[in-house]
C-alpha cells in the first residue's frame, strides 16, 4: 500500500464527505451528530493513513469508523436518550456500506437540504456544507457574508429540519418533478454565484450536477442542467482577458475554450435531443451547444439560436429569456428591431439589461444614449470583471 | 408522530359575503372529515374576531385584565387546526388542503413534544 499524506485525506474528504454524512444521517437520525461522527473519522484517518496507506475503499473506511465511533460515544454518554439512541444504533444491521443504498442516501440528503420549507439561501448553504463538504468559512467567503452569519444560517436550518421533522427521503413520484426543480434551482444558483465570483462555486456546482446526473440518469432536465454548466464552464479560460476584464462571447479566443468540457456537454445535449422531453435547462444547454459549434463568432448559427429561444419562451416565459432572445434577434434581424424588444422589457434593476441596450444603441450610432446605458449598467454591478469591460466600452464611446 | 398547529391567517376587515362563507364552511367540513378518516384529527375551530378578546397581564403577583387583542396587526388568527402527522411533508399536505378550503394563508408549526403513537 502507498503511504498516504494529508493531501490524500483532503482529497478523500472532498470526494466522500457528502456520501459519508448521508449514510450517517440515516444511521443517527440527526445531521449534527452525523457531521461530528464523520469529522471524527477523518481526524482518525489523518492519524492512521500516513502509516497504513489509504484503504482500498476510503469511503467505506470512513463510514465504518464514523459509525463505530458514534456507537462508542453514545455508550460513554449517560442518560436515557443516549441509551435509546444506542439501542437504535445497535439494531441497525452491521452490513458493509453498499453502493445501492449509499446512492439513495445522498439523494435523500439533497432533497432534505433543498426542502421548500427552508429559505433558498439556507438550501444553498446546507447543500454546499453537507454534500459539498465545504467549511462554513469557505461558504461565507464565497457569498461575501460574515462567517458568524453563515454559521447561524446553517444552525437555524438544521434546527428547523430537526424540530419541524423535515423528512429524510426522496419525494414520492407525484411530488418529484416539483421538488427536483427546487434541487436544480439550488445547483444552478450556486453555479451562477460562482460565474462572476468564486470559481470554486462553479466547480462545486458542476460536481453536484454530475452527482445528480449519476443518481437520476433518467431525468432529462438533470442532464440539461449539467450540460448547460459544462458548456458555460468550457469558456472560463477565454472569458477574461489578461487584465481581468470580461470578454463577451463574440470577442473570445475560441482556441482557449476547453474542448473536453465542450465534448461532454454536447454529448449530453445530443442525449437530451434523442429523449425529446425538452425542458428549460435542456433548451438553454442546446443554445450554448450551438455557440460551442461555431469555429468563429461570425459563423454562429443565430437562426438556430433564435428558434431555440422561441422554444424557451414557451417553456419558461420570463423577461430575462426575452432579453437574451432579443440579443439573437439583433443578429438575425438587426439592432433596431432588437432595441424595440428590449425597450419593452421591465428589467430596469438588472445590469445586463442596460449592457445589452448600450450595445444595441452603440451599434445604431446613438452614442450619447449608449454612454448613459453603460453608466446605468455600471451602477448596478460590483463584479470587477464586468465593470472593467463596461468601463472600457463606455470610454471608447466618449473618446470617439 | 408529531403534533402540528395549522393557523389560519385572516386579514383584518369585513368578512366575505354569506354565500362565500357558506361555501368555505362546506369545504372545511370535507377537510375535517378527511382528517378524521386519516386519523390525523386532533382539534379544529374558528375564532371570533380580536374585538372579542381579553388580555391578562401578570403584575406584581396579581393579574391585570384589559380589553382587546395583545397586538394589533393587519392579520389575525382566524382559526386553528391541530393535526397529528408523521413528518413535515405530511403536515404540509394537510396545510395545503386547509389553505384551499379556507382560501386563506396557513402557517404550519411543529409542537415541541412528540405526539403519542
Amino acid at each position: 500500500m502507498m503511504p498516504a499524506g494529508s493531501a490524500d485525506v483532503e482529497a478523500v474528504f472532498r470526494r466522500e464527505y457528502g456520501r459519508a454524512v448521508a449514510v450517517l444521517v440515516r444511521f443517527l437520525g440527526d445531521i449534527d451528530l452525523a457531521e461530528e461522527a464523520v469529522q471524527d473519522a477523518f481526524t482518525k484517518a489523518l492519524e492512521r493513513w500516513p502509516g497504513t496507506g489509504v484503504p482500498p475503499s476510503p469511503a467505506g473506511w470512513i463510514i465504518t469508523t464514523a459509525r463505530n465511533r458514534s456507537i462508542d460515544r453514545l455508550r460513554r454518554e449517560a442518560g436515557r436518550d443516549a441509551r435509546h439512541a444506542e439501542a437504535a444504533l445497535l439494531n441497525t444491521p452491521d452490513a458493509p456500506p453498499e453502493e445501492g443504498p449509499v446512492r439513495d442516501d445522498r439523494l435523500r440528503l439533497i432533497f432534505t437540504c433543498c426542502h421548500p420549507a427552508l429559505a433558498t439561501r439556507a438550501q444553498v448553504a446546507l447543500t454546499l456544507r453537507l454534500l459539498g463538504g465545504l467549511t462554513t468559512s469557505q461558504i461565507a467567503r464565497a457569498f461575501l457574508v460574515p462567517e458568524a452569519t453563515m454559521a447561524q444560517r446553517l444552525v437555524r436550518a438544521k434546527a428547523k429540519i430537526r424540530d419541524a421533522r423535515i423528512p429524510y427521503r426522496v419525494p414520492r413520484d407525484a411530488d418529484l418533478p416539483d421538488r427536483l426543480q427546487g434541487v436544480l434551482a439550488v445547483v444552478y444558483l450556486i453555479f451562477n454565484e460562482g460565474y462572476t465570483g468564486s470559481p470554486d462555486l462553479c466547480a462545486e456546482a458542476v460536481r453536484l450536477g454530475r452527482l445528480l446526473a449519476e443518481l437520476m440518469p433518467d431525468e432529462p432536465e438533470v442532464s440539461g442542467l449539467l450540460a448547460l454548466m459544462l458548456l458555460a464552464e468550457s469558456r472560463r479560460p477565454a472569458r477574461q482577458d489578461d487584465s481581468g476584464a470580461l470578454v463577451p462571447l463574440s470577442g473570445q479566443d475560441r482556441a482557449r475554450w476547453d474542448r473536453d468540457l465542450i465534448a461532454e456537454g454536447q454529448a449530453l445535449v445530443r442525449g437530451c435531443l434523442r429523449r425529446n422531453q425538452p425542458g428549460p435547462y435542456q433548451v438553454q444547454a442546446a443554445i450554448q451547444a450551438v455557440h460551442s459549434d461555431a469555429p468563429t463568432a461570425d459563423a454562429t448559427d443565430w437562426a438556430q439560436i433564435l428558434r431555440l429561444y422561441d422554444q424557451l419562451t414557451v417553456l419558461a416565459p420570463n423577461p430575462v429569456v426575452a432579453l437574451n432572445r432579443a440579443v439573437a434577434v439583433a443578429e438575425t434581424e438587426g439592432p433596431r428591431r432588437a432595441l424595440d424588444l428590449v425597450d419593452a422589457l421591465d428589467l430596469d434593476g438588472y445590469h445586463v439589461f442596460h449592457a445589452v441596450r448600450a450595445d444595441l444603441l452603440r451599434r445604431l450610432g446613438r452614442d450619447t444614449e449608449a454612454v448613459r446605458a453603460y453608466e446605468a449598467a455600471l451602477a448596478l454591478t460590483e463584479s470587477p470583471a464586468e465593470r472593467a469591460y463596461l468601463e472600457r466600452r463606455r470610454r471608447e464611446l466618449v473618446r470617439t | 408522530m408529531k403534533y402540528y398547529l395549522l393557523s389560519v391567517m385572516q386579514p383584518i376587515g369585513d368578512p366575505p359575503p354569506p354565500e362565500v362563507l357558506a361555501k368555505i364552511g362546506k369545504q372545511l367540513d370535507v377537510f375535517h372529515q378527511e382528517l378524521r378518516e386519516a386519523g390525523a384529527w386532533v382539534f379544529a375551530g374558528g375564532l371570533h374576531g380580536p374585538e372579542s378578546s381579553t388580555v391578562l397581564r401578570p403584575r406584581d403577583g396579581d393579574v391585570l385584565v384589559t380589553d382587546g387583542p395583545y397586538a394589533e396587526g393587519k392579520e389575525m388568527l382566524g382559526g386553528i387546526c391541530l393535526v397529528r402527522a408523521p413528518d413535515l411533508d405530511a403536515a404540509l399536505e394537510w396545510g395545503r388542503k386547509a389553505a384551499l378550503a379556507t382560501t386563506l394563508p396557513i402557517e404550519v408549526r411543529p409542537f415541541m413534544h412528540q405526539a403519542e403513537e
